[in-house]
């Protein structure tokens, strides 16, 4: 379903990476490693189309992620480096807003719901400037328990800044999705115990296993 | 697509009514100015009716400059610009309704106040509805070009001059028709011609000022 043919990535003036190929089909996971600057967040980011890789291209379903837009968006779940949380709005009201731009209609309950399946039950009306670092990343995880119809999950670090039992929670969420036949792409500094069907090591050059 | 641009237009309310210091900085910056020139002009009528217009108009194109710079910048820090990329709904959508609501928060308090402030200036009462409505037409030109510029200038050190000096020449043609209206109104002169030509603005940048915004963000994006 997701190609990524010849990429290449320079940011300034350092090669991150070249002649970088893979090809996932639904109900595989892909782990991103490397170390720091080695340009994971920035091959996640061409994977969602919101970079322009220097060279070569990433088709999804045999189309150029670049041109389907939307059409892409409707598929695709992105959780960021950034957590997309306003401290201004509540716990609540940030997972309806980052929901109902990915096309879905979330009604009250349904968001109350995700929040307590993430471990943030007692902190859907308070404003987000209130939450830990954790606590906010845990809010922009919250949209994984409600897009579970997509059929691409891109995770950027999704694991930072959370603790051993929030881990494993979303670990646990990834492990059923890929299940139900979507695919995930993630990166993580931690070993984590879910088996990769890839892993590209962007120290180098990328393997295949 | 209708509840994305609903939701997007309410997220926004919802944020200036949280932050009111922001919205009442750009209210209160405008009326500051245009009482300034009573005061240093002096107080001679025929006068002061005479530059009403322009000084209203003037202070309303810098009034709506200074909330511009935040149009994005807040969404762009935290990831969420990334996420209205990404999303189902078509980006210029998105930013149609984000700039819908900038005019809710920032242009529509202006239109509301200046027949007040051109008291100040005995402006005849007659001239206050053409005034009225040359802000309503005009105020919301300045927010689709003013959210080019603020897209245009994301993520530049020094964005806020920048802004300015990349905007401003672009509300000339607007100063001209929304000054021009009230004025020939004054000297009993027909001006549906400036209202006419102002409202050709407003649908000509509704109708292609979401592309271009959205069009910048991709590339502040990289």
């Amino acid at each position: 379903m997701l190609e990524a043919i010849d990429l290449e990535c320079v940011r300034g003036e350092r090669t991150l990476f070249s002649g970088l190929n893979f090809a996932l089909r639904g109900g595989e996971l892909m782990r991103v490693a490397g170390a720091n600057g080695s340009g994971k967040t920035s091959l996640l980011r061409i994977v969602c189309g919101l970079l322009f890789p220097e060279q070569g291209s990433v088709r999804w379903r045999g189309e150029n992620v670049r041109t389907l837009r939307e059409e892409y968006g409707k598929e695709l779940v992105y959780v960021g480096h950034s957590n997309a949380v306003k401290d201004d709005l509540t716990a609540a009201e940030n997972v309806t807003v980052s929901c109902t731009l990915s096309g879905m209609e979330p009604d009250r309950d349904r968001v109350h719901e995700a929040l307590h399946g993430i471990g943030l039950a007692g902190c859907e009306g308070l404003p987000a400037r209130a939450l830990s670092q954790g606590q906010r990343r845990r809010v922009a995880l919250a949209r994984l328990l409600l897009c579970g119809h997509a059929p691409l999950w891109v995770l950027d670090e999704p694991f930072a800044a959370l603790d051993a039992q929030a881990i494993e929670r979303v670990q646990a969420l990834i492990s059923a999705h890929v299940a139900r036949g979507a695919a995930v792409v993630y990166t993580s500094h931690q070993e984590a115990r879910l088996p990769a069907t890839h892993t590209i090591n962007l120290a180098g050059a990328a393997s295949d296993r | 697509m209708l509840t994305a641009l609903r939701c997007v237009i309410r997220r926004d309310l919802l944020l200036a009514m949280r932050r009111r210091s922001d919205v009442a900085t750009a209210l209160l910056f405008f009326v500051i100015v245009v009482s300034l020139f009573p005061l240093g002009v002096g107080p001679e009528p025929n006068l002061l009716r005479e530059i009403a217009p322009g000084v209203i108009w003037v202070a309303a194109l810098l009034a709506s400059m200074l909330s511009l710079s935040r149009l994005f910048a807040a969404d762009f820090a935290d990831g969420t610009l990334e996420q209205m990329i990404l999303s189902a709904t078509p980006l210029g959508a998105i930013v149609a309704a984000k700039v819908v609501a900038h005019w809710l928060v920032s242009g529509l308090p202006l239109v509301l106040i200046a027949p007040v402030l051109a008291l100040q200036f005995d402006l005849a009462q007659p001239l206050l509805p053409v005034l009225t409505v040359s802000l309503l037409l005009g105020t919301p030109v300045l927010s689709l070009i003013g959210a080019i510029g603020a897209a245009l200038t994301l993520g530049v050190r020094g964005s806020g001059v920048l802004l300015s000096l990349l905007v401003l020449p672009l509300y000339v043609p607007v100063l001209i028709m929304g000054a021009g209206a009230v004025e020939a109104a004054a000297v009993g002169l027909d001006n549906a011609g400036h209202l006419l030509l102002l409202a050709a603005f407003l649908v000509g940048a509704a109708a292609f000022a979401p592309w271009a915004i959205s069009a910048a963000l991709r590339i502040s994006m990289e």
